[in-house]
């Protein structure tokens, strides 16, 4: 260790850790928390489709005890806890976590030409306080009372009340917003990071307008994760405050619950719509930026095309993230708002559509006059667009306050988030790891496995929620466990049997991709630098990196990095990292 | 006093001499890291970054303070005046940090440590003294539930006091580690705790006035 100037700065990054504890599991390597981050949602993307099998079952079945679950029939009560589990669990542990966490995490430095993320300690941090925070969340099915019936949204004042207004809504429903709480300082720790890195820690070269569109992506997701978190972190502690310590920020006076008198005044259940929303309607572009990036990067690489309009979409992931920040109260249109501020929301919504659109475009204009070469990512990069139009669309009518009208809590709003969110971003995360999965592990996942679970997943998903427009149009209500017994509702059965059986088949599709990738990480074919001729700086490192991703040969960035198929090069793909002179011609 | 430098240890923790640059976006030509060890600037962009999401969570309690107080119903609170006593010496801890920051660049140890420390001190005067002022509000009987007004008092007066109990640790962390194998000079942590210092000193007469005029 040297004494005189440099002593104030240790030698790089930390050293290449040694025994199992410092090398699995408190790890500072992003490359390992990445993954840490990824079987998490692993594991939390299975009990989610565990949780919405057992309400499937219910809605078309509500006089049947669920299969090897005892006698007893289902309440609504529990079918209200399966799905504020299910919702909670997807969205955050599973939309927020992997896309971010998981995929940005590993490949975020690498594609910057850095050795690791800014502060590896934090990186690490942020992942166990993540997974902290999903074990209290799953806790809540354990204790007394179970799990919250108040939804993912955890309304006020049916979240503030506490056991007075139904079972699950006392330990539980503290549980929940402990675990949200976590959640939040988790994200907001992982947020800071990212930003700094892609800030300070680029590679000579590279400029910002030279970043892959995943880092670009990775970038805004993570401005949006450290300006919303905050604020849903300050409604959870108002709630908190709520239920345990008397005071009234959401609960108003004058309540009656279970014929008991409520001793709170003065709240306003608005309040928190405003605060959750708030942080709501970023949330779901954080859920979904990344995926749009991971599409451009695959969508580019497999046609052997630049992308169409890389400043355009650039900009347009920027006006995404910025307008994101104006527009929750389309999520507020029955709230009783003025028509005025409706205008204003539906507005602003709408004009989403713009850049969604530009992005949409370019993706096809990436395609057309492509070398479309057809492996399992660039399939689910295909799928992602599609679906990505398909919810998206479907968007535009509820951003209409008349139309939302007859829609708001029908099925047409189940159809919509999920397809944009349970569909869209999952095939980004899925186009993902067929993508990057031969540099995480070195080995090739199956391509025939891979595409059967693409088909039947890609048939699958539009079989479910296709036919949830109709019945939402017909005037079917969400978080309703049983319409059978309701007249124009009991006649859409037959329609709810046919997506439960489309369910059921989706979901066991699934297990095709968990066995393709859990045997591919021990047993698939050796993979080689790089497999896919792809331009990005993580092409260049081995199948897998090595501790610092370069070992101590950092690169420089001479080139954008879609560079394919330039005219004049022999080459049909250009690293970003070749300098000009040592290109073959 | 533990942990004082000695003239040695500063010439060691030294660094550069310069002062390091303030957090940059490198547009031109890319970060410049070199891709191998974290520049200083990254600490600066941190801390920066962090106090944007300090911020926007103290936004969202204000604004919900903001958006309760036009209901009807609004009872305002008698702020104790002690309040304005541990303002004067939140105030003047960000004046003596400043003073300390000087001598520690003037490779002073001995003064450095001294106004550091004097800084500590009034830190934790001000929060003993917020520890006064909610003892006073619970023996005039006002309580975190009693009326809207008083649970946003107990709400914002706490979560900033909490915010400054994390900044005199940094404090603490700043004048009692060693930095010889750090990650970076210690000129650079005691940047970066002012600046978190300075917003907190900020905030919360920010906070103040926002009682003050909104009770």
């Amino acid at each position: 260790m040297t004494t005189e100037a440099h002593a104030g700065h240790a030698p790089h990054v930390h050293a290449a850790p040694s025994g199992f504890i410092r090398k699995w599991i408190f790890s500072l390597d992003h490359k390992i928390i990445g993954i840490q981050y990824y079987l998490l949602s692993l594991v939390a993307v299975f009990t989610g489709m565990f949780l919405s099998l057992l309400m499937r079952f219910h809605l078309v079945y509500p006089a049947k005890p669920l299969p090897f679950m005892g006698d007893a029939i289902m309440t609504p009560e529990q079918y209200l806890a399966l799905l504020t589990m299910h919702g909670t669990i997807m969205v955050f542990f599973v939309l927020t976590t992997a896309p971010q966490g998981g995929f940005g995490n590993y490949f975020l430095p690498i594609q910057i030409g850095a050795a690791d993320m800014a502060f590896p300690v934090l990186n690490m941090l942020s992942f166990w306080v993540t997974f902290v925070a999903f074990v209290v969340m799953v806790a809540a099915f354990f204790v007394e009372g179970g799990a919250p019936i108040s939804g993912w949204t955890g309304y006020a004042p049916l979240s503030a009340l506490g056991v007075i207004a139904g079972p699950g809504l006392g330990l539980g429903q503290d549980l929940w917003i402990i675990s949200i709480a976590l959640f939040c300082v988790a994200s907001l720790m992982g947020a800071l990071n990212f930003i700094t890195t892609v800030i300070d820690l680029r590679a000579k070269g590279l400029t910002l307008m030279r970043m892959p569109l995943t880092v670009w992506a990775w970038f805004v997701t993570a401005i949006l994760g450290l300006l919303a978190f905050g604020v849903l972190l300050a409604a959870g502690i108002l709630l908190l405050l709520d239920r345990n310590a008397g005071t009234s920020f959401f609960i108003p006076g004058g309540l009656v619950v279970s014929d008991k008198m409520i001793d709170h005044k003065g709240g306003s259940p608005l309040l928190w719509q405003h605060l959750f929303w708030y942080f709501g309607h970023p949330e779901v572009y954080i859920a979904i930026l990344p995926g749009m990036g991971v599409a451009s990067h695959v969508l580019s690489t497999f046609a052997r095309k630049p992308i169409y309009g890389y400043k355009a979409m650039v900009y347009a992931i920027c006006a995404i993230g910025i307008l994101g920040f104006c527009v929750w109260g389309h999520h507020m249109f029955m709230s009783g708002m003025s028509p005025y501020t409706a205008f204003a929301f539906s507005l602003l919504t709408m004009s989403i559509g713009v850049p969604s659109a530009i992005k949409t475009f370019n993706w096809l204009g990436t395609l057309w006059g492509g070398q479309i070469h057809f492996k399992c990512a660039m399939l689910f990069a295909l799928g992602f667009v599609s679906l990505f139009v398909s919810g998206g669309v479907d968007g535009l009518f509820l951003a209409q306050p008349s139309v939302d009208r007859p829609l708001h809590d029908t099925y047409w709003v189940v159809a919509h988030f999920h397809l944009i969110m349970g569909v869209a971003a999952i095939f980004g995360i899925f186009a993902a790891t067929y993508f990057w999965f031969p540099k995480m592990f070195g080995r090739y996942m199956n391509e025939t496995l891979g595409k059967i679970h693409f088909w039947i997943t890609f048939i699958g998903v539009y079989l479910i929620f296709m036919p949830m427009h109709y019945i939402g149009m017909a005037g079917q209500m969400r978080r309703y466990p049983d319409g059978t017994g309701i007249g124009f509702v009991g006649e859409l059965v037959g329609v709810q049997t046919f997506i439960t059986h489309a369910a059921f088949v989706t979901i066991a599709a699934q297990l095709l991709f968990l066995v393709n990738f859990m045997w591919s990480a021990w047993k698939g074919p050796q993979a080689e630098k790089n497999p896919w001729n792809a331009t990005t700086l993580e092409w260049t490192v081995p199948s897998p990196p090595p501790h610092d991703n370069f070992a101590g040969h950092y690169p420089s960035v001479y080139r954008g990095p879609y560079e394919f198929s330039v005219p004049g090069q022999e080459d049909d793909h250009l690293p970003q990292d070749v300098p000009p002179d040592k290109l073959k011609k | 006093m533990p942990g004082t430098l000695t003239a040695t240890e500063l010439e060691l923790t030294h660094g550069t001499g310069a002062p390091p640059p303030p957090a940059g976006a490198g547009g031109g030509e890319g970060g410049g890291a070199g891709g191998a060890g974290v520049p200083a600037r990254a600490y600066y962009t941190g801390i920066s970054l962090a106090l944007a999401g300090i911020l926007m969570f103290f936004m969202a309690l204000v604004s919900s303070f903001i958006v309760r107080k036009a209901d009807a119903g609004w009872q305002p609170v008698q702020l104790p005046p002690l309040l304005w006593l541990n303002t004067l010496a939140l105030v003047a801890s960000s004046m003596t940090l400043e003073r300390a920051r000087i001598h520690l660049k003037n490779r002073d140890a001995r003064l450095f440590a001294r106004w550091w420390g004097i800084t500590t001190l009034l830190g934790l005067l001000f929060l003993a003294g917020q520890v006064a002022a909610w003892a006073q509000m619970r023996a005039a009987g006002v309580f975190l539930a009693s009326n809207p007004s008083s649970s946003f008092f107990y709400l914002l007066t706490g979560a900033h006091a909490l915010h400054l109990v994390g900044g005199v640790g940094a404090l603490a962390y700043v004048a009692l580690r060693g930095w010889g194998f750090a990650k970076v000079t210690q000129d650079v942590a005691a940047d970066v705790t002012g600046i978190y210092w300075h917003f907190m000193d900020g905030l919360w007469v920010f906070l103040l006035l926002i009682l003050y005029f909104g009770r």
